[in-house]
């Protein structure tokens, strides 16, 4: 089928940490650019940095708002700066990353220019019709806006990104502030978990320890399968509940929702609770000792067996392939 | 203090959900509702700044009469009473039609504080605290895995994929707490009993000033094109360890360039 793309700037939510780009960025980019024009909006300092990453992805245009009293305040200020955005250039479409942030941005700036809003996209069709994965990867629904302008949040590594090089135009925004968005100030941001490890709901490839990992000391085999193969560390709430590993680091249901190309669950049987969070990964392992368990419904490869054998195994196995 | 905790009826995770084939709504009738789990803590936040502060804690629930069970629960664990926002006309409302509709009640209630829970486990759309504290105008404190209120001020700890940030407002404010912010309360058995004497005030959509026209599912802005279930996952491939499980997840790895 043959279906000419959406005319139109796409304006895409710039999703960076001071000035350090988030992949999402990148597949939001190309997302945008098989419906329309990429048109990037960054918010914040930062964005010499980041500049030449935005063209290698394809963005047409750059909206910059480089003032920093746009990043010291919750949110608002971001809805308010897209707000003027979609008034002035009439785009066909808002697209940001489907992350709690994200998700409080379409919210507000779904209000502000009252239009509707999708969350949780993992895929855009013509005419804007986002795919969604719902009651813990059961069932699939397409949705649409029909009033304004779509607004839509897409999670992220839902869409491989593809590099495409141009030359954007630059143009620089600002917007003044309404008081209201200048009421919940940012006075220190606090960085916890600054490792190596790739962001969990980033990574391309996460490796969760449940259960059966029996104590916070034996994360260990998990965090060194993780390092072996690049990827973030997660978590079952079995473990997070139990003090084991942090709670921020929880896959699931209540927690946070991953979609990488791989995922290994070890010592996770499988409860619903946990496949909520992980259902829609590509390719799915498992280690576990209980051949019983539900996660092995779910999985490309299995091994049924003690995962303080096969784990270690596996990561010595990978280091020595390298 | 006035606070008002928004709950949801949604129902158990544990079961099988579904969309109905008639309207594309959550079929509500094929499974067990219970209290939004994460609304619990939200709940459980209220009543321990209720504790600290004083002041009374009020708790709003949109959803059909069943949901009248989650309110229960609500006023047993200790809030004071309960607004149920219930008409047919609301059924199908999405989420910037809800946001419309408990603008509306709060309203009604006043407040100091809204607190939510950071999502439901349904719908997870994660907007309602944003799109209320736009509506109201007031400040937006959310994702907080830690509260202080000091006066007229809020301080949150805000999760965040780094850590957190630390933010301060001024109330009035729209909170949304985290799991794991508490651990929150079970009824008492008192609780439970002095529950059903609590008050539930039902208003109707003409008390709020809402026009059915401007709710439920033929005027939401949004709108569901189709569902199906998804596709099951093909079965893979499963072996026992006999001291090689290591290096065949290796060898599929291999097969799949993963290493």
């Amino acid at each position: 089928m043959s279906v000419s793309p959406t005319q139109g700037e796409i304006l895409v939510l710039v999703d960076h940490l001071d000035g350090e780009l988030k992949k999402v960025t990148l597949e939001l980019l190309t997302l945008a650019r098989r419906h329309g024009d990429a048109a990037a909006v960054w918010i914040g300092p930062g964005y010499e940095g980041a500049k030449e990453k935005l063209a290698e992805y394809g963005a047409a245009k750059v909206y910059v708002a480089a003032s920093s009293e746009l990043t010291d305040y919750v949110v608002a200020p971001k809805a308010e700066l897209l707000a003027q955005l979609v008034a002035d250039k009439s785009p066909a479409a808002v697209l940001v990353s489907a992350t709690a942030e994200g998700k409080e941005i379409a919210g507000r700036l779904a209000v502000k220019i009252n239009s509707g809003v999708l969350t949780d996209a993992i895929g855009l069709t013509d005419g804007f019709v986002a795919e969604q994965s719902i009651f813990g990867g059961s069932t699939v629904v397409h949705s649409q806006v029909r009033q304004g302008t779509p607004i839509i949040a897409v999670r992220p590594n839902s869409t491989a990104p593809e590099a495409s090089p141009s030359s954007p135009v630059e143009e620089e925004v600002s917007v003044v502030l309404s008081d209201a968005a200048k009421a919940a100030k940012i006075v220190e941001k606090v960085v916890q978990e600054k490792g190596e490890r790739p962001e969990l709901t980033e990574a391309a490839i996460v490796v969760s320890g449940g259960r059966g990992v029996g104590g916070a000391e034996n994360f260990k085999v998990i965090e060194a399968l993780a390092d072996s193969l690049g990827a973030a560390v997660g978590a079952s709430r079995a473990a997070t509940d139990a003090g084991w590993y942090p709670h921020s680091f929880q896959v699931g249901q209540t927690g946070k929702t991953v979609s990488p190309q791989l995922y290994i669950a070890v010592g996770i049987s499988g409860a619903i609770q946990h496949r909520a969070g992980m259902q829609t990964s590509k390719t799915i392992i498992a280690i576990n000792k209980d051949a019983e368990a539900p996660i092995f419904d779910l999985v490309d490869y299995g091994v049924v067996g003690d995962l303080f054998q096969v784990a270690p195994a596996l990561t010595e196995e990978i280091n020595k392939r390298k | 203090m006035n606070i008002v905790v928004c709950v949801k009826q949604v129902p158990d995770t544990a079961t099988e959900r579904k969309l109905k084939s008639s309207d594309s709504t959550l079929d509500r009738e094929a499974v067990d509702g219970l209290m939004n789990e994460l609304d619990e803590y939200a709940v459980e936040e209220a009543l321990r700044i209720k504790e600290a502060h004083g002041g009374e804690v009020t708790i709003l629930t949109m959803g059909p009469s069943t949901a009248a069970d989650t309110i229960r629960k609500a006023l047993s664990m200790g809030a004071d009473k309960a607004v149920h926002l219930s008409d047919d006309a609301l059924h199908g409302s999405d989420s910037l039609q809800t946001s419309f509709a408990i603008q509306q009640v709060l309203g009604r209630t006043g407040f100091d504080l809204v607190i939510l829970g950071s999502e439901s486990t349904d719908a997870r759309t994660g907007v309602l605290a944003a799109m209320l504290a736009e509506r109201l105008g007031v400040s937006q404190v959310t994702l907080a895995n830690k509260v202080e209120i000091d006066g007229s001020t809020i301080r949150i700890q805000r999760q965040t994929d780094y850590g957190f940030d630390r933010v301060e407002a001024s109330l009035p404010a729209v909170v949304s707490v985290v799991e794991k912010i508490n651990e929150p309360r079970y009824p008492s058995f008192k609780g439970i009993m002095a529950a059903k004497k609590k008050p539930v005030d039902a208003p109707s959509l003409a008390d709020l000033g809402i026009d059915a026209a401007q709710v439920g599912l033929a005027g939401s802005a949004t709108t569901v094109v189709d569902f199906a279930e998804a596709p099951p996952r093909a079965k893979g491939q499963i072996v026992t360890d006999e001291g090689d499980g290591g290096s065949k997840i290796a060898d599929f790895l291999a097969s799949k360039k993963f290493v």
